[in-house]
C-alpha cells in the first residue's frame, strides 16, 4: 500500500497502460496502448468539437438535461453505436488473433485475448444492445400511443445517465489498468479475489451494476407508461406490435435485472469484504451464481429479442403495403416467450451437475419456446404474401433476419437436447449459435430500426445506397463470419482459445476472419451512410412525415415531431390507427380546438446523477475511497434537493401549439401525395399516396 | 357517478378529501406500485439465497440454531409490527385532512419505533458477529444471513432518511400534493418492509431455531 492511498487508493503511474508498453514493447502492449489513445484522443476530439463549435451550451442545455424521451432515445442510440464501433474492432482482432494462432502464439497475450473476449461480450450485450433498444423504444414507443412522453420523464434521463456511467467505465479501462479475463458471465470462483486479484472484475462489476439498475428505472418507466399513457381509444388489442414487445421487455427488464444486480452485489461482498457466497471454501457456492447469474440471463435474450421482433413487425407490413398478418396470435406468441424464457435458465448450465432428469425438464422448456417464435416466422411470411414489397434498405434487413434467424433457432433446438449439448458446449458451436441468434434477431432489428424512424426523427431519410451496400457486408460478413465456426465446433474448437495446435483449423479460422472483416466494413458502411445522408440532406428530406406510407401513430406528425408530438391528443378507433385516420381522411385534419400542454421542465438532475455514479465506480474499482464517499453522498444529494424543486413543469400555450400545428397541416396539403414507385426519390417529401 | 367514486388504483386513497390529488396520484402510486415489486424481487432473490447458503453453507462457523435469541428478535417483530400501526394512523389522518399536525406526530411515533428497530438489529449483529464469533466472513450461510438482514435493515435506515426529509418538507411546503403523493409512497414502502420482516422472522429465525 503506498503512502498514497488515501488520495489514489490502488491507482499508481503503472496503471497506465502506456506504462506497460514502454516497459515491456510487445504487439499485444503496443495494441492496448493504441486502444487507449484512441479512446483519449477520440475524447480530445470531442472536447476540442464541442469548443470550436460552441456547442457546450446547446449540448448541456438542449440535450443532456432534456427530459424529452426523444432526445433520450437518441442520445441512447449514439452511445450504442460508439460501443459497437468498438466491440466490432475488438471482434476482429480477435479473429484475426485465432486465424494466425495456429501452431504459433500470434499477436496477443493469453491475458489481452481473455480481456478482450470479455469487454467484447459485456459491451456488446450491456452497452451496445441494451443502449439501443431502450433508445429505439424511448424515441418510438410513447408516440406509438399517443402521448406526449414517458410517465416519469427524469427518472428516464436518469436511467440513461446510469447506462452511459456503465459505458464510460469500460472506456475507461482501456486506459486505467485492466479489464477482467473471466468473460462476460464472469464466473466465479475464477472471479473471486483469490484467483482474480486486481481491478479487472471490479471494472465489471460496477459497470453492470450501473447498467442493470439503469435498465431496471426504463423497465418501470416504460411498463407504467404503456398501462396509463394510452391515447383514448388505445386498447390493449389495438397496440402496435412494437409497443406489445416493448411492454414484454418492460416486464422482463423489471423481473429480471434484479437477480443479475444481487450476483453482482454478492460478488463485491466477496471481492471487497471477504464473504463467502461464491468462494471454494468455508461453504461458499458458485452455483448459486450460475443460477441467479442465468435466472436474469436468459429473460436478457429475449429483452434483446422482442424489441426487435416489434420492429420487424412494423416494417414488414409497412414495406409489403399490407396489414400484419395474424396480429392476435403474434401479441400471444410474444407474451408467452416472455412468459417462458423464466423457465430455461438451467440450459446455459446443463454439464455443471444436475441429474438428468432435471436437464431433461429444462431441455423441453427449452424447445418448447421454438413454438411461439415459430409462429412469428409464418405471420411475418404470411404478411409477405402477396404483398407489393419494397426492398429497402430496412426491408432487407428484415427478410435477412427471417432467414438467418431460422437457422439459429435451428442451431438452438440441437443445443436444447442435454445430450447434444454435452459434446459442444463451450466449443465455437455455441458462439456461432447465439451469434446466429443475436446478430439478426438483434442487430438487424436495430439497424432496420434506425432506417425505418431515422426520417421520423431527423426529417429526412438515410441513404440508400450506402445501407444497400451495409447491408450485402453484414449479410454476408455473417455468414463467412460463423458458418465456418458451426465447422470448428462440431471439430471440437474450445470457445476463447488464443491457440491452436490442430493445423486443420485454419482455412475456417482463415475464412471466419474475412468474414469479421466484411462485417468490419458494413459497420464502416453504416457510418459512411450517416455522414452521406447528413450531406444530402436536403434530397433527403421528408418534412410532411410520413415517407413510408406508414401505418401507426409515431407518422401522425411532421418530421422531426415537435417537443409535444402531438397538438392534440389523437382519438383511436382501431390498429393501424395512422392508416385508419389515412383511409378516412382525418389523418390531416384540424382539431376542434387547441389547449395549453404541460411538458416536463429540463434537469440537471439526471447528468449530475451521471457524474456521481461514475465516481462512484471507478472509485470503488481502485478503492479511491474519498471519490466513493463523494459519489454516493452527491448521487442522494441530487436526489433530495431535485425533491425540494416544486417548477417542474413548463407550458406551451395553445396559440404556439395552433401555429405550429397549422404550419405542418399546410405544409402536408401543399406536398404533393407520391406514390410507392418513387419512395427511394427526392420527390418522396413525406406525403404518402394511400395505396391500401 | 360511479366512475368517479372507483379507487383507481390500489391501497390507501386521498379522494375523501382531496379529489385532485387523488388523481394525480394514479401514474405515480402505479408505478411505486411496480417498483416495490422489483424490490420484492430483490428480496427473493436473497431468501432463495439463505434457503440454499443455510443448509449446505455452514461449513464449521455457527449455525442458526446456535446463534440465533427469540427475545431480542421478538422486541424487533412488536417495534415493527407496531410502527406499520402507527404509520397508518399518519396515512388516515391523511386521507381524512385532520391536519398537518396529526400526520407528523404518527410519524414520529413510527419514526421512533422504526430506530428502535434498527438499534436493536444492531445490537443483534454486534452479539452475533463480535461475541459469538460469527461474524459474514465466517461462512456462506452467515454471508446469505447478514445479506439478507442487513438488506431490510438499510431499507428500514433509508425510509426514516426519507421520513426525515418529509418532516422538512411539510415544515417548507405544508400538506402539499407533492408532499402527500410522497406520504403515500413511504407508506406503501414501510408497509413492504414490515411484510418482508414477517418473511425473515419467520424463515430466518422461527426456522433457524426449531431447525
Amino acid at each position: 500500500m503506498s503512502d498514497w492511498y488515501w488520495i489514489f487508493g490502488n491507482l499508481k503511474w503503472n496503471s497506465l497502460v502506456f506504462f506497460h508498453a514502454f516497459e515491456s514493447p510487445s504487439a499485444s502492449e503496443e495494441i492496448a496502448a493504441g486502444a487507449a489513445l484512441m479512446v483519449i484522443l477520440g475524447g480530445l476530439w470531442l472536447v476540442w468539437l464541442l469548443t470550436v463549435k460552441g456547442w457546450w451550451r446547446p449540448l448541456w442545455r438542449d440535450w443532456l438535461t432534456s427530459p424529452d424521451h426523444k432526445k433520450i432515445g437518441i442520445m441512447y442510440v449514439v452511445v450504442a453505436l460508439v460501443m459497437l464501433a468498438r466491440a466490432v474492432a475488438e471482434a476482429v482482432v480477435m479473429r484475426l488473433q485465432q486465424a494466425v494462432a495456429v501452431n504459433d502464439p500470434g499477436f496477443l497475450s493469453a491475458d489481452h485475448f481473455g480481456q478482450l473476449f470479455s469487454t467484447h461480450g459485456t459491451i456488446m450485450i450491456f452497452f451496445m444492445a441494451m443502449p439501443f433498444l431502450t433508445g429505439v423504444i424511448n424515441y418510438v414507443m410513447p408516440q406509438q400511443i399517443g402521448a406526449r412522453d414517458v410517465s416519469f420523464p427524469v427518472m428516464n434521463a436518469v436511467s440513461l445517465a446510469l447506462t452511459t456511467a456503465g459505458a464510460v467505465l469500460v472506456m475507461v479501462s482501456l486506459v486505467f489498468g485492466q479489464f477482467e479475463t473471466g468473460g462476460w458471465t464472469a464466473y466465479p470462483p475464477y472471479t473471486g479475489i483469490r484467483f482474480s486479484p486486481g481491478e479487472g472484475v471490479d471494472y465489471w462489476i460496477w459497470a453492470v451494476s450501473l447498467s442493470s439498475i439503469g435498465t431496471t428505472l426504463s423497465g418501470i418507466n416504460f411498463a407504467v407508461t404503456i398501462y396509463k399513457e394510452r391515447a383514448p381509444g388505445m386498447t390493449l388489442m389495438r397496440m402496435p406490435l412494437f409497443t406489445w414487445t416493448t411492454l414484454c421487455t418492460a416486464i422482463l427488464m423489471i423481473f429480471a435485472m434484479i437477480p443479475l444486480t444481487a450476483a453482482t452485489a454478492m460478488l463485491a461482498l466477496d471481492r471487497y469484504a471477504g464473504f463467502h457466497f461464491f468462494t471454494t471454501d468455508k461453504g461458499g457456492d458458485m452455483m448459486n451464481y450460475a443460477n441467479l447469474f442465468w435466472l436474469f440471463g436468459h429473460p436478457e435474450v429475449y429483452i434483446l429479442i422482442l424489441p426487435a421482433f416489434g420492429v420487424f413487425s412494423e416494417v414488414i407490413p409497412v414495406f409489403s403495403g399490407k396489414r400484419l398478418y395474424g396480429y392476435t396470435s403474434l401479441v400471444w406468441a410474444t407474451m408467452a416467450i416472455a412468459v417462458l424464457s423464466f423457465t430455461v435458465w438451467l440450459h446455459h448450465f446443463f454439464t455443471m451437475g444436475q441429474s438428468a432428469n432435471l436437464n431433461a425438464v429444462f431441455g423441453f422448456a427449452t424447445m418448447t419456446i421454438g413454438v411461439p417464435t415459430g409462429v412469428k416466422v409464418y405471420d411475418w411470411m404470411l404478411t409477405m404474401y402477396r404483398g407489393r414489397l419494397r426492398f429497402t434498405t430496412a426491408m432487407l434487413f428484415s427478410v435477412m433476419f427471417l432467414v438467418t434467424f431460422v437457422v439459429g433457432g435451428i442451431t438452438g433446438v440441437m443445443l436444447a437436447n442435454p445430450t447434444v449439448d454435452f459434446a459442444t458446449h463451450n466449443t465455437l458451436f455455441l458462439v456461432a449459435h447465439f451469434h446466429n441468434m443475436l446478430i439478426p434477431g438483434l442487430l438487424f432489428g436495430m439497424i432496420a430500426a434506425m432506417q425505418f424512424w431515422f426520417p421520423k426523427a431527423f426529417g429526412f431519410r438515410l441513404d440508400e445506397r450506402w445501407g444497400k451496400i451495409s447491408f450485402w457486408c453484414w449479410s454476408i460478413g455473417f455468414y463467412v463470419a460463423f458458418m465456418p465456426l458451426y465447422a470448428l465446433g462440431l471439430m471440437g474448437a474450445m470457445r476463447r482459445s488464443f491457440e491452436w495446435y490442430q493445423p486443420e483449423f485454419l482455412p475456417y479460422l482463415v475464412v471466419a476472419a474475412g468474414g469479421a472483416l466484411l462485417i468490419l466494413c458494413g459497420l464502416i458502411a453504416l457510418f459512411v451512410q450517416l455522414w452521406v445522408s447528413v450531406k444530402h440532406r436536403d434530397q433527403l428530406r421528408v418534412p410532411a412525415g410520413d415517407p413510408w406510407d406508414a401505418h401507426s401513430l409515431e407518422w401522425m406528425s411532421a418530421a422531426p415531431a415537435p417537443e409535444w408530438n402531438f397538438a392534440v391528443i389523437p382519438e383511436v378507433h382501431g390498429r393501424e390507427a395512422f392508416l385508419e385516420a389515412k383511409r378516412d381522411g382525418t389523418a390531416y385534419l384540424p382539431p376542434e380546438r387547441y389547449e395549453d400542454i404541460h411538458l416536463p421542465a429540463h434537469s440537471a438532475m439526471a447528468p449530475l446523477i451521471g457524474v456521481g455514479a461514475l465516481a462512484l465506480g471507478f472509485g470503488l474499482t481502485w478503492h479511491i475511497w474519498w471519490m466513493v464517499a463523494a459519489g454516493f453522498i452527491g448521487i442522494w444529494a441530487v436526489v433530495i434537493a431535485r425533491s425540494f424543486v416544486t417548477d417542474t413543469g413548463h407550458v406551451i400555450p395553445a396559440d404556439v401549439v395552433q401555429r405550429e400545428h397549422e404550419r405542418w397541416l399546410e405544409l402536408v396539403r401543399n406536398t404533393p401525395a407520391v406514390d410507392r414507385g418513387v419512395e427511394q426519390q427526392s420527390e418522396n417529401l413525406g406525403h404518402a399516396e394511400a395505396v391500401i | 357517478m360511479s366512475a368517479q367514486t372507483d379507487p383507481l388504483y390500489p391501497g390507501m386513497t386521498l379522494e375523501a378529501a382531496d379529489r385532485d390529488s387523488h388523481d394525480a396520484a394514479e401514474p405515480v402510486i402505479f408505478g411505486f406500485w411496480i417498483f416495490l415489486m422489483s424490490d420484492l424481487l430483490l428480496f427473493a432473490v436473497l431468501f432463495a439465497t439463505y434457503a440454499a447458503m443455510s443448509t449446505h453453507g455452514q461449513a464449521d462457523a455457527p449455525g442458526p440454531r446456535e446463534l440465533f435469541e427469540l427475545g431480542s428478535i421478538f422486541i424487533e417483530t412488536m417495534l415493527l409490527l407496531g410502527s406499520t400501526f402507527t404509520f397508518g394512523m399518519a396515512s388516515l389522518a391523511m386521507k381524512y385532512d385532520q391536519g398537518a399536525g396529526a400526520v407528523v406526530f404518527w410519524m414520529v411515533v413510527t419514526g421512533l419505533l422504526g430506530a428502535g428497530f434498527l438499534g436493536f438489529e444492531i445490537s443483534d449483529f454486534y452479539q452475533f458477529a463480535v461475541i459469538e464469533g460469527a461474524p459474514p466472513q465466517a461462512s456462506g450461510f452467515l454471508s446469505s444471513f447478514y445479506a439478507l438482514v442487513a438488506t431490510h435493515g438499510l431499507h428500514v435506515a433509508s425510509a426514516l432518511v426519507w421520513m426525515v426529509v418529509m418532516f422538512v418538507q411539510i415544515a417548507v411546503f405544508g400538506l402539499s400534493r407533492e408532499v402527500k403523493l410522497r406520504i403515500m409512497r413511504l407508506a406503501l414502502f414501510w408497509h413492504m418492509l414490515d411484510v418482508v420482516w414477517v418473511g425473515i422472522f419467520t424463515f430466518v429465525f422461527l426456522f433457524g431455531v426449531v431447525q
